[in-house]
């Protein structure tokens, strides 16, 4: 039986993981590569990269990171920001990248999604998302680009329908509203998003106790969630290891890949 | 000489990093001659059937797997696409593979299951092969799987709205559809094992 993943998100500044609340105020928690491993020990099920700054920077995607990274864990990893083309998206998986996570660059240029599905496969491309409620969208809610800066007037249950038809392997929705609040996922957002598309959804934005994970899988068909939040940042009054969030969601009937170790 | 077949579409340097942990030399084979001196050859995969056929065709790759694996029996290991290729055909573009194995790579019902299948789904094997492993939590990523023509080449099953071929094995031939160079410590013990035989 498939199980529901864990994945860490990291928020990369010049090689360190930082965290930030609604995408501004990043405080730095450790060295890339260091949290990395020590996250892969725990056995998390998944990681994601995102290069934050290097859109914003005009550079492309910080590879040796990247590089360091791949070497030293064995566990799927994606990376996004600084992503413009297929040339770009081909160095970071011959860096040791699975995916790619296109964003606001998606939006800007959807046909990337088509361009990488073909060249790479579908499963290498996954599209990520920053949402916000509103009551000017049909479905409730705006898809916002550039670190949840700019409001796009598209409709984010549109938008991931169609990225889905262009090729998105996978598909991130990440809860503006929900972010950093310590609050739990935004389930009315992963309803929407599992009737109008059919491949692998992630939720990310919220999660603050191990219940939300629970209400996540339970409630919706999220096959994953980010608890970056929760499992590292230096904001909450403590941090939960992999170990017990997942004993936590097995004791729920949940189906998780069991960890072995607690080293966090 | 270990050798991991680097084609464009191909993961080779994530098999390969895997293969460093291992402490395990291992060469990238690029060009049929790469192949000469063999002992273990490695076919990662990533994407469509169709287009690891024709990098293998335009490497000029094919001949020379088939002398090392099927008349000198090399010990040969696909993953993902590199299992499925085995195979006599994939519905997915409609593919002529290579035809090791009996049998044919079918998509996963949409109406059913989410697809692509993606996360870490529990791997029960079936007959125990000469290389040794336990059920355990592998990392997979497709949209479609191989259904042997011949039982007797299941090795592993898991299920995903229904029981899938995971594993195969026959002779010197093997093939993972999980990532084994992404599934953890179960995959690197797995890779030890082959590299063992």
């Amino acid at each position: 039986m498939l199980t529901k993943r864990l994945i860490a998100c990291f928020d990369i500044i010049h090689g360190r993981v930082t965290k930030a609340v609604r995408f501004q105020d990043n405080i730095d928690v450790a060295p890339a590569e260091e949290l990395a491993v020590s996250m892969y020990e725990a056995e998390i099920d998944e990681l994601i990269f995102y290069d934050v700054t290097a859109s914003a920077e005009k550079r492309p995607i910080d590879i040796e990171t990247v590089k360091k990274v791949a070497r030293s864990v064995f566990i799927p990893f994606t990376v996004g920001g600084g992503i413009k083309d297929l040339d770009s998206m081909y160095e970071a998986l011959k860096a040791g990248a699975e995916k790619i996570s296109v964003d606001s660059m998606a939006v800007r240029n959807p046909q990337i999604i088509n361009d990488g599905a073909k060249a790479f496969g579908s499963q290498c491309v996954v599209l990520s998302t920053q949402v916000k409620r509103t009551n000017t969208m049909p479905s409730g809610y705006e898809v916002y680009i550039d670190g949840a800066r700019l409001a796009t007037g598209m409709d984010a249950i549109e938008w991931i329908r169609r990225g889905q038809e262009l090729g998105a392997g996978e598909i991130c929705l990440n809860s503006i509203d929900q972010d950093g609040t310590l609050s739990g996922y935004d389930i009315e957002l992963m309803k929407l998003a599992e009737a109008a598309v059919s491949v692998p959804l992630i939720a990310s934005g919220g999660a603050g106790a191990p219940a939300h994970l629970k209400a996540l899988f339970t409630e919706t068909q999220a096959q994953a969630a980010i608890t970056s939040s929760m499992l590292y940042s230096p904001r909450m009054d403590h941090n939960y290891s992999v170990s017990r969030l997942k004993e936590y969601l097995a004791d729920n009937g949940i189906a998780v890949r069991p960890a072995v170790c607690a080293t966090l | 000489m270990i050798k991991i077949i680097d084609y464009k579409a191909g993961n080779a340097p994530s098999v390969m990093h895997a293969l460093e942990r291992l402490g395990r030399k291992a060469d990238f084979a690029r060009r049929p001659q790469d192949l000469g001196n063999a002992t273990h050859i490695i076919l990662p995969g990533v994407g469509s059937a169709k287009a690891t056929m024709e990098s293998l065709r335009e490497m000029g790759m094919i001949v020379a797997l088939e002398e090392a694996v099927m008349s000198r029996k090399v010990f040969f290991l696909g993953i993902c696409v590199g299992m499925q290729i085995l195979f006599e055909y994939s519905e997915e573009e409609n593919t002529d593979c290579l035809g090791w194995l009996p049998g044919r790579v079918v998509r996963f019902d949409a109406g059913r299951v989410r697809v692509p299948q993606m996360g870490w789904n529990q791997v029960h094997f079936v007959t125990p092969p000469p290389c040794p492993v336990t059920d355990e939590y592998f990392y997979f990523v497709n949209s479609y799987y191989a259904v042997p023509g011949d039982q007797t080449d299941l090795w592993g099953q898991a299920d995903y709205g229904g029981l899938f071929a995971a594993a195969v094995c026959h002779d010197n031939i093997y093939g993972t559809q999980f990532h084994a160079e992404k599934s953890g410590e179960a995959g690197l013990s797995l890779l030890r094992n082959f590299l063992d035989l």
